[in-house]
């Protein structure tokens, strides 16, 4: 099947002017008539809830967390783009539009991209007007920074912790709304299915974290908006409850899940050690502003002490790659060529799979102190885990899968294929093609919880005829608790030898050796036969102590991993279908002479939707053609 | 090296409640306090044991959610460290080590390690905000803020909402969390409308959710992961002693 992605038609300059003005709108006496569910308070969710609320529809909100301002959200540190040119260097929508289309490798959908990039303003306003403390000069205007693919300074912040203030900011909505009762909040309850009723989605069902209760919840709309899935990897920068649960439940249901195989692999994290890490640890991407990126030029010195290392001896390989760009290259182009220098033998530390982040030069230019205040936090982070001093040496990092673009399929409403569902954030797909760019992923999901999803739901709800009109007492939500409690109660009677955390690495490291940096037709084989036989290991012998009538972690954390060892083989399909590189799903089939990605334009211009057919059956195809309008496709060259 | 732990085990927010010793082997320095307890509970799934319950999430310190008091410290030793962060290297073979929940009226304990903070979510629903539509708002530069006053108002912002403060106080008292939110906001040319109300509102909310009052003990500010100043303790006071100064709207 083709899909239509129902971006506006003609000129993408003004689309969604266009579609504001035509779109239907639900009066405001109307809307207190609807429930609209939304799973989910981070950024995107919190945002979503927060502006909803207000308009006056019932909201109730979701998290599995103990409170909303904990959404994985709060990590994210260096910050946030907008395209506001305070700097006057150059910048503009369109600059900010076309930096993320090619930073994406040219596999976004034009339309929604531009639209990100116009209410990118919108959001620093707004964020400021809620009091969140960007960073200011002495004269008290705002500050900004630079970060990879961009060539302007656009880029706002709050010290090393942007995310942390841009969640408070979004909570802090969200906690007005909760007083004025607009908005129901329901912590610690996780979506275990999405309820679907004559083919549109119309509840979900909830288990209670703390007494284990399965309960269900009808909304007239559903809003997912969930996060990343790259534990998928075990081993990630996401949170150890972020996981692809809510958003697979969506596609068992009938969701398509588009373009699974992009996953980002952050090229600053700090490396693993030892066997028992439980997550690895970002360093924020803002620190490429001042460090420097080497490895030794020679594999015999990598046992050296870095300052033994004479200049002429180090290889400032982004520099010399990318001269334009430099340290501040995308961050596919970054990890793959920190992962090129390790496969060479010239990694440092551990296992030799590292690299230098060196603040020595920049110590000099600038002064510690300033160094300091810029990023005072990742220093003292960094020290308390390596227990090594960043000011003193040089910070050794390795990427580490940090966050998807891909996720559900939605069109430019955020609306999935299956009517009534709609997707935010990090758990959609569309703006950020094969690679996101620094600093987008907090405007992401800002975007689309405060400026996008308050306007595309309203014609939806406007054709629905009778709000409320399916509620809990449908027995479809009786067979989807049902359904729940039988996969409760199957993965309690298993008691196997292994544990959930065993088996998890287990499918991290398949994903990881398989389905990591570097792809290929034998390694994607591969990787399709060891899911299927875990899979079966992990029905037949995990060990989940307990019951599922109270708080059980363990039980929470198997329900998550059953649906990673279903998802991880449609990521896999995916990443096998597409006989192309592009952004961060690099095929080293398809590489060109110098090790750059080379994408196949003719026949893969198109974001691949997949259909569930069945646990171990290959899922089915669905195309939704790409069409570039106001950018030229080309060659992707940071150089 | 070979550690002795005593934790605390409650099977739900009804039972007593005791401490009970596990043994903790061949820990590495270079694990985290939280990966130390992973194996510890892999070894008591296998032995058919429930496993120790904690809360934890982002494991790099800035969600908030990890919550333990550590040989009598919430957070454990380190300063400036949730317990994600600590990392075995701290303790010495032979250690012996207490873990408990964090102890506080206002924040029932659940099950093990887990207690209930949302006391601290309806302290910030009492006006923890700016009460600012959703689009609407002026330009970003429309009002200056000097670098000094959103610095100033950035060392509040960074609490994380753990609730250490509260569990090393003596009196459970929540004014440190709460000046932290009162302190940014009325800093900010943004927060100053609302800034009498929302001191009323929130000081209100601590006393109504069983929290205690500040007798100036600053041990919150010791075990506070984020090192927020009781400075912003001083400021919420004076915000609410300027409360009872009667404004020209007010005669």
């Amino acid at each position: 099947m083709i899909l239509d992605g129902k971006a506006p038609t003609g000129q993408v300059d003004t689309s969604w002017d266009r579609y504001r003005e035509e779109m239907k709108l639900v009066n405001p006496s109307n809307k207190r008539k609807y429930k609209i569910i939304v799973v989910g308070s981070g950024l995107a969710g919190g945002a979503g809830a927060a502006s909803l609320g207000e308009l006056g529809y019932n909201v109730d909100c979701f998290c599995y967390q103990d409170s909303p301002r904990r959404a994985h959200s709060i990590a994210a540190q260096g910050g946030i783009n907008a395209a506001k040119n305070y700097p006057s260097d150059g910048d503009s929508i369109y600059r900010l539009f076309y930096d993320t289309v090619k930073g994406g490798d040219f596999r976004s959908r034009e339309a929604d991209v531009w639209r990100l990039a116009q209410v990118s303003n919108n959001i620093i306003d707004q964020c400021v007007a809620q009091g969140i403390p960007f960073a200011r000069d002495y004269a008290g205007y705002l500050d900004n920074r630079s970060f990879g693919g961009a060539q302007v300074s656009r880029t706002f912040y709050a010290r090393g912790q942007t995310g942390q203030q841009l969640l408070l900011g979004a909570y802090s909505a969200l906690s007005r709304q909760i007083k004025n009762k607009t908005v129901t909040m329901h912590p610690r309850t996780e979506m275990l299915d999405l309820v679907v009723v004559d083919g549109v989605a119309k509840g979900i069902t909830v288990r209670n974290l703390m007494t284990g209760e399965i309960e269900s919840h009808w909304g007239d709309a559903v809003i997912l908006a969930t996060g990343g899935y790259v534990n998928v990897f075990n081993l990630s920068t996401n949170a150890m409850g972020s996981s692809v649960t809510a958003i697979w439940k969506a596609v068992k249901k009938g969701a398509y899940i588009a373009n699974p195989c992009y996953t980002q692999i952050h090229p600053t994290c700090i490396p693993v050690h030892g066997e028992h890490q439980s997550k690895l640890t970002l360093m924020s991407e803002s620190l490429r502003n001042d460090g420097r990126i080497w490895v030794p030029k020679n594999a015999a010195d990598c046992e050296k002490h870095p300052s033994e290392i004479p200049e002429e001896d180090r290889d400032y390989y982004l520099e010399r790659k990318y001269p334009s760009y430099g340290n501040l290259a995308p961050r596919d182009i970054s990890s793959r060529s920190a992962k090129e220098a390790c496969d060479d033998g010239r990694g440092v530390g551990e296992g030799k799979r590292g690299v230098f982040l060196d603040f020595e030069e920049a110590i000099k230019r600038v002064g510690k102190k300033t160094i300091q205040e810029r990023y005072g936090n990742l220093f003292d982070m960094y020290e308390k885990i390596t227990d090594e001093n960043g000011y003193e040496r040089p910070m050794r990092i390795y990427p580490a899968p940090h966050y998807n673009m891909g996720g559900l399929w939605v069109d430019y409403e955020c609306q999935s294929n299956i009517p009534g569902l709609f997707v935010l954030g990090e758990a959609n797909f569309s703006v950020h093609g094969a690679n996101r760019l620094g600093a987008s992923a907090l405007m992401q999901g800002l975007a689309d919880g405060y400026f996008v999803i308050p306007y595309t739901i309203a014609p939806y709800l406007a054709s629905i005829r009778n709000p409320g009109a399916v509620k809990e007492d449908h027995p479809e939500f009786k067979k989807s608790v049902e359904g729940v409690e039988t996969q409760i109660d199957k993965l309690l009677a298993i008691k196997g030898k292994k544990t959930v955390s065993e088996l998890h690495k287990q499918l991290g490291n398949i994903m990881w050796e398989n389905v990591g940096m570097a792809r290929n037709d034998a390694s994607l084989k591969n990787a399709l036969k060891l899911i299927p036989e875990l899979r079966d290991e992990f029905w037949n012998n995990v060990n989940v102590p307990g019951s599922g009538k109270d708080l059980n972690q363990q039980l929470e954390n198997a329900g998550r991993l059953a649906d990673f060892l279903e998802f991880a083989e449609v990521l896999t399909e995916d990443a096998l279908n597409r006989e192309e590189s592009c952004g961060g799903h690099f095929r080293t089939e398809h590489q060109t002479d110098e090790g750059e990605a080379m994408r196949d334009d003719e026949n893969f211009s198109y974001v691949a939707a997949w259909e569930f057919k069945g646990v171990g059956v290959k899922p089915e195809l669905h195309k939704e053609p790409l069409k570039f309008e106001r950018v030229k496709l080309a060659v992707r060259s940071y150089k | 090296m070979d550690l002795t732990l005593h934790v605390w085990r409650q099977k739900g927010p009804q039972d007593k409640g005791k401490l009970e010793t596990y043994p903790a082997k061949n820990v590495s320095p270079d694990m985290s306090f939280l990966e130390m307890l992973d194996e510890v509970n892999d070894g008591l799934i296998k032995s058919g044991k429930d496993p120790i319950a904690f809360d934890h999430d982002c494991r790099e310190g800035i969600c908030g959610m990890c919550s333990q008091v550590i040989n009598g410290r919430p957070h454990g030793k380190q300063e400036k460290t949730t317990v994600c962060q600590l990392h075995m290297r701290q303790y010495n073979d032979g250690d012996e080590i207490f873990i408990e929940p964090w102890r506080a009226k206002a924040f029932p304990i659940q099950k093990d390690l887990i207690v209930d903070r949302s006391s601290l979510d309806v302290i910030m629903q009492a006006g923890g905000y700016t009460s600012c539509h959703t689009g609407g708002v002026d330009d970003a530069n429309a009002m200056l803020i000097p670098k000094p006053t959103a610095d100033y108002a950035m060392d509040a912002a960074e609490c994380i909402g753990c609730g250490a403060c509260i569990a090393a106080c003596p009196n459970s008292s929540a004014m440190l969390f709460t000046s932290a939110k009162v302190a940014q906001l009325a800093a900010l040319p943004q927060g100053k409308p609302e800034a009498r109300k929302r001191v009323l509102a929130m000081t209100q909310a601590i006393l109504d959710e069983g929290f205690g009052n500040c007798t100036n003990h600053y041990e919150c500010e010791a075990a506070c992961p984020k090192g927020i100043s009781v400075k912003f303790i001083a400021k919420l006071n004076r915000e609410y002693l300027k409360t009872m100064i009667p404004t020209s709207t007010d005669a």
